[in-house]
């Protein structure tokens, strides 16, 4: 059902009254921002000299805030490629003919997704050394990461191989090829490329919760900013402390945004791509749309 | 065994936290949520825009940061909020976004005949809306919304770096008193969660089979 469905084309009057009602709400929400921004300068938040530091090389901020933003990235990027290939062979697994291939998977991907990635990471990262197992900090998010999002992404490739047409894979078996062989070839090409923004999108939710390193102290973006406030508080009390969280802050919104973008240009893509016109609708479980962890703060 | 009858005290507050920061927060979403639903479908244009603008922004930007602004930007502007309303407030605002998505869907899902009809019958958009429209919608969009729900429970565990003591802070806390249990200690607190979410999940699949509307 599009939208104008749901009411008549406004007439004048309804339009007037809109109006109105517009520029009340717009003086409304400048009045809140500018409350905002006067609040923040009363508290001297705004103060040009206290967010030059974030510029200056001298102070090594930039330096210190680009090498976080790298190692998140590295650990996004491992992550990635690793939760990628585990969902893949979880959803072809949770899929198979045989039970005993078929129920302890199904159980490994509710199981992962049954619980909150901190407490995998926790497991991981606090548990397994008393049985004598010792994980870096970086192992420990990297593998709570695959973890957890393996059993996800199995969920989203499972939904994808069920959408493609029931008559491709009557006729991939009718042109006699084998069970492996209709899967890699007819079904799984079709249902990647059916759930590419889906995909791209549990991607971003896995980067976003690269921010859990802080806990475990892995030096990412936000533990790496919580060190400067650190540093600094040494010598300057707490001057720069909204400064370093808020530029941490940005860091994330602005990388999830380009990635975001990347999934909507993949989605009109898909969208137009011949490639994928033997699948149908997705039902697609839900907590792929939204993340699972995020990141801890420090106590201020 | 002895581990649970230890520390029953503290699992227990543990949970009693966590599950009232989801009921506090998934009642916070769902208002909210389904306010912002309304003004993305509602005939004035700003009302789409802010609607639009509100999910997109919380969409992207990670839980952490959402708590970040909440709990140490607000006192900027000479806000001070205590750590579990801020909790609630975090968690509901990030979630009110994937509310509205999946409301909106069901909208979308309701059969473009029965809005034309109570337009029809001289009803206005919000009768239509109300009346009409939202019921039909919240039947169908039953499954994914108990989704988001309970994905929501799994993201409260994040209030756990802001001061809340709830299931997830326990965690590190019992694993250094109890070496030798450590199993216990991350069953105790699974088990916490799947107290929450295995029943969610049962109600909604008994909601859904109930409220069902066969096409």
């Amino acid at each position: 059902m599009s939208t104008p469905v749901l009411f008549d084309v406004p007439g004048p009057r309804a339009r007037a009254r809109a109006r109105i009602g517009t520029a009340i709400g717009a003086v409304l929400i400048a009045a809140l921002i500018a409350f905002v921004l006067i609040r923040l300068a009363g508290n001297g938040q705004l103060d040009p000299a206290r967010w030059a530091v974030l510029f200056d090389p001298n102070s090594g901020v930039p330096q210190a805030l680009s090498k976080a933003l790298l190692k998140t990235l590295q650990v996004a990027a491992v992550g990635m490629v690793f939760a990628t290939a585990g969902g893949l062979l979880l959803a072809v697994g949770r899929l198979s003919d045989h039970r005993w291939v078929r129920v302890p998977v199904s159980a490994f991907i509710e199981f992962f997704r049954a619980i909150p990635l901190l407490v995998v990471i926790f497991a991981l990262y606090f548990v397994l050394p008393k049985f004598g197992v010792d994980l870096s900090a970086f192992a420990a998010l990297t593998g709570g990461l695959v973890l957890y999002n393996s059993a996800v992404l199995a969920e989203i490739f499972r939904a994808g191989i069920l959408s493609v047409d029931r008559g491709q894979r009557e006729a991939a078996y009718g042109i006699g090829l084998r069970k492996s062989q209709v899967m890699t070839l007819v079904l799984l090409p079709q249902a990647v490329r059916r759930m590419l923004p889906v995909l791209i999108a549990q991607l971003v939710v896995l980067l976003k919760d690269s921010s859990l390193g802080f806990i475990i102290g892995y030096f990412e973006l936000l533990r790496q900013a919580r060190s400067l406030v650190e540093f600094f508080s040494r010598d300057f009390g707490s001057t720069y402390t909204f400064q370093l969280y808020v530029a941490a802050a940005l860091f994330y919104i602005v990388v999830n945004v380009l990635l975001s973008q990347l999934a909507r240009y993949a989605e009109s893509r898909t969208r137009r791509s011949t490639k994928t016109a033997g699948t149908g609708d997705v039902e697609l479980p839900a907590d792929v749309q939204m993340d699972a962890g995020g990141g801890e703060a420090p106590p201020v | 065994m002895q581990f649970f009858i230890d520390n029953f005290d503290i699992l227990r507050d543990a949970f009693l936290t966590t599950l009232s920061l989801s009921l506090l927060a998934g009642l916070l979403a769902l208002v909210l949520g389904t306010l912002l639903a309304a003004m993305r479908v509602s005939p004035v244009a700003p009302l789409r825009g802010l609607a639009t603008f509100y999910v997109e922004v919380f969409r992207n930007t990670p839980l952490t940061v959402v708590f970040f602004f909440i709990i140490f930007g607000l006192p900027q502007i000479d806000f001070v909020i205590d750590f579990f309303p801020g909790a609630v407030l975090s968690v509901g605002l990030y979630t009110a976004a994937f509310v509205c998505e999946a409301v909106r869907s069901g909208i979308n899902a309701v059969s473009p005949g029965q809005a034309e009809a109570s337009r029809a019958l001289g009803l206005t958009f919000g009768q239509s809306l109300r009346e009409v429209v939202l019921p039909q919608a919240f039947r169908t969009v039953v499954p994914p919304l108990g989704n988001v729900l309970i994905a929501m429970v799994k993201n409260t565990s994040i209030a756990a770096g802001f001061s809340v003591s709830e299931l997830s802070s326990t965690l590190p806390r019992l694993v250094n008193a109890n070496a030798g249990d450590l199993l216990f200690v991350l069953l105790g607190v699974v088990i916490g969660y799947m107290l929450i979410t295995l029943p969610a999940a049962y109600a909604v699949h008994r909601l859904e089979r109930k409220v069902a509307i066969l096409r």
